[in-house]
């Protein structure tokens, strides 16, 4: 198969966590977030232990906390309903630097930054320790139906086709004497769509039925399915996470 | 003004309701994943990785609202129910927003069952009512198609923000009173103009595909007489 299909968030390092089975990755990132998302909002303490979790983690995947916290800035638009909460919230309201606030609301906006930032986060170490085609393979390992994994897999190899495509028709314009600037090539760029799917599109079917005539069937190969699977062993490794994520929650749920 | 984006992230919604929502979108999704492998043919399957690479690009995209601090997203379920059909367009909708929630942290993990169910689900399959009820009484123009496309765009977008704003309602994280008319009320004029942009970016690519490779458009495969011998139309094409 051609390149590994590295994506932009992936670190090129080894470390065990790069090592780690795809499969035991995706179900232990999985279970970290829906402990996170069940602990009570109040248990600040139980965020700390998390956080915790998170740098040791990067630690161990040599993954720079410079750069988690960089990339964990495009989680900023869906956060932002957070602060608009105070303002939004009912019930009781305290006065702070002359704003008048809502107790529930401050509380609901640290929930959502809280939770948000831990789910970005324990998505981004698995992003930068995981290739595209390891993803896939995880997903495919974790019994998930073969249609999505096979629709991924052409979505994630298509893209680079319709990224290829735009390219090549932006190059096209300009040698014809368009001149993109700003928001003015808008309009060149939207006449141009519907071409570029079609494209996109003869291209890709070209690849398709090229993978086709080779044996493919709608399933990765078998050798990559059966070498390197997950053992006991690293079931256990990597459930050592989740497992200390939930006796956090399960203690703040107890502590109150 | 709040920024409100239709990728839900984790704690925004509390646990019962992302787990029912869960629940609700995985009976769903295999619903999907039984009936669209029937769909998938030869010739569906490379359009479905394409609309599903094309949603995953298009969503990158986010609208500045000229407002400034709003913001939103296309979502493509229009354009996948038109083109792959209502089955496989919704698991194409789903694969794009797993991928993003597991790789790029957009939209919680936690709260994908209610993403899925707002935009995948709820989303496709209003779009491809409408497109279906439309292409039977518009005239068979072009024009009937781009205006089915477009509309069935913005109301798909539409109702899936008012997905969310019925999610928030059942459990939301925080009280919000009075103000959840205020929420459906952003959340809609906000939409408004994302369903705009998004049935104008639906029609053009759907009138192309339709004028080029009308095979390649499954709502209109079962309306016209397909001719007995029919040969799968091999990659190269008129480009």
């Amino acid at each position: 198969m051609g390149a590994g299909h590295a994506h932009v968030l992936y670190r090129d390092r080894t470390s065990p966590v790069h090592r780690l089975p795809p499969e035991v990755k995706i179900a232990a990132m999985v279970a970290f977030t829906i402990a996170v998302v069940a602990t009570p909002r109040e248990a600040f303490w139980a965020f700390g232990g998390y956080a915790v979790l998170v740098v040791l983690v990067a630690a161990v995947a040599r993954v720079g906390l410079r750069w988690l916290a960089t990339r964990s800035l495009i989680e900023l638009p869906f956060v932002l309903f957070a602060f608009a909460l105070p303002f939004l919230g009912s019930g009781e309201r305290i006065t702070w630097l002359g704003l008048e606030l809502s107790v529930d609301g401050l509380y609901g906006g640290w929930n959502i930054l809280a939770k948000g930032t831990l789910g970005v986060l324990a998505s981004l170490l698995l992003a930068g320790t995981t290739t595209m085609r390891d993803l896939l393979l995880g997903l495919d390992r974790l019994h998930c139906p073969q249609i999505l994994t096979q629709i991924a897999t052409f979505m994630l190899r298509y893209l680079d086709v319709l990224i290829g495509e735009a390219r090549r028709m932006r190059v096209a314009r300009i040698s014809r004497g368009d001149d993109p600037r700003f928001l003015w090539q808008l309009r060149g760029f939207a006449a141009g769509l519907g071409a570029l799917f079609l494209r996109a599109f003869e291209r890709g079917e070209r690849v398709y039925l090229a993978m086709v005539s080779r044996g493919y069937q709608g399933r990765m190969p078998e050798a990559w399915r059966d070498a390197g699977a997950a053992t006991a062993r690293h079931w256990l490794v990597a459930a050592t996470v989740p497992l200390a994520a939930t006796g956090i929650a399960a203690a703040a749920l107890v502590l109150g | 003004m709040e920024t409100l984006a239709m990728h839900i992230s984790n704690g925004i919604i509390n646990g019962p309701v992302a787990a029912a929502f869960a629940a609700l979108a995985l009976v769903a999704l295999a619903l999907c994943v039984a009936r669209g492998r029937q769909d998938l043919d030869d010739r569906l399957a490379p359009m479905a990785g394409l609309v599903a690479a094309f949603i995953f690009a298009v969503q990158m995209l986010n609208f500045p609202i000229f407002t400034g601090a709003v913001s939103g997203h296309l979502l493509g379920g229009a354009l996948a129910a038109v083109l792959v059909g209502p089955w496989v367009g919704a698991l194409c909708v789903a694969v794009v927003l797993i991928v993003q929630s597991l790789i790029f942290g957009d939209g919680g993990v936690a709260m994908l069952g209610l993403n899925i169910t707002n935009m995948a689900i709820l989303g496709t399959a209003v779009a491809y009512l409408l497109i279906a009820l439309l292409l039977r009484i518009l005239p068979r123009t072009v024009n009937g198609l781009a205006i089915t496309a477009f509309v069935a765009s913005v109301v798909s977008v539409l109702v899936a923000s008012q997905g969310f704003v019925l999610q928030y309602w059942l459990g939301g994280t925080t009280d919000v009173g009075s103000s959840l008319g205020g929420l459906a009320g952003t959340m809609a004029g906000v939409h408004l103009l994302i369903g705009i942009g998004e049935g104008l970016i639906t029609a053009t690519t759907v009138v192309t595909v339709a004028k080029v490779r009308p095979d390649l458009v499954y709502a209109l495969r079962s309306l016209r007489p397909i001719p007995a011998a029919n040969p799968a139309p091999v990659g190269g094409g008129a480009r």
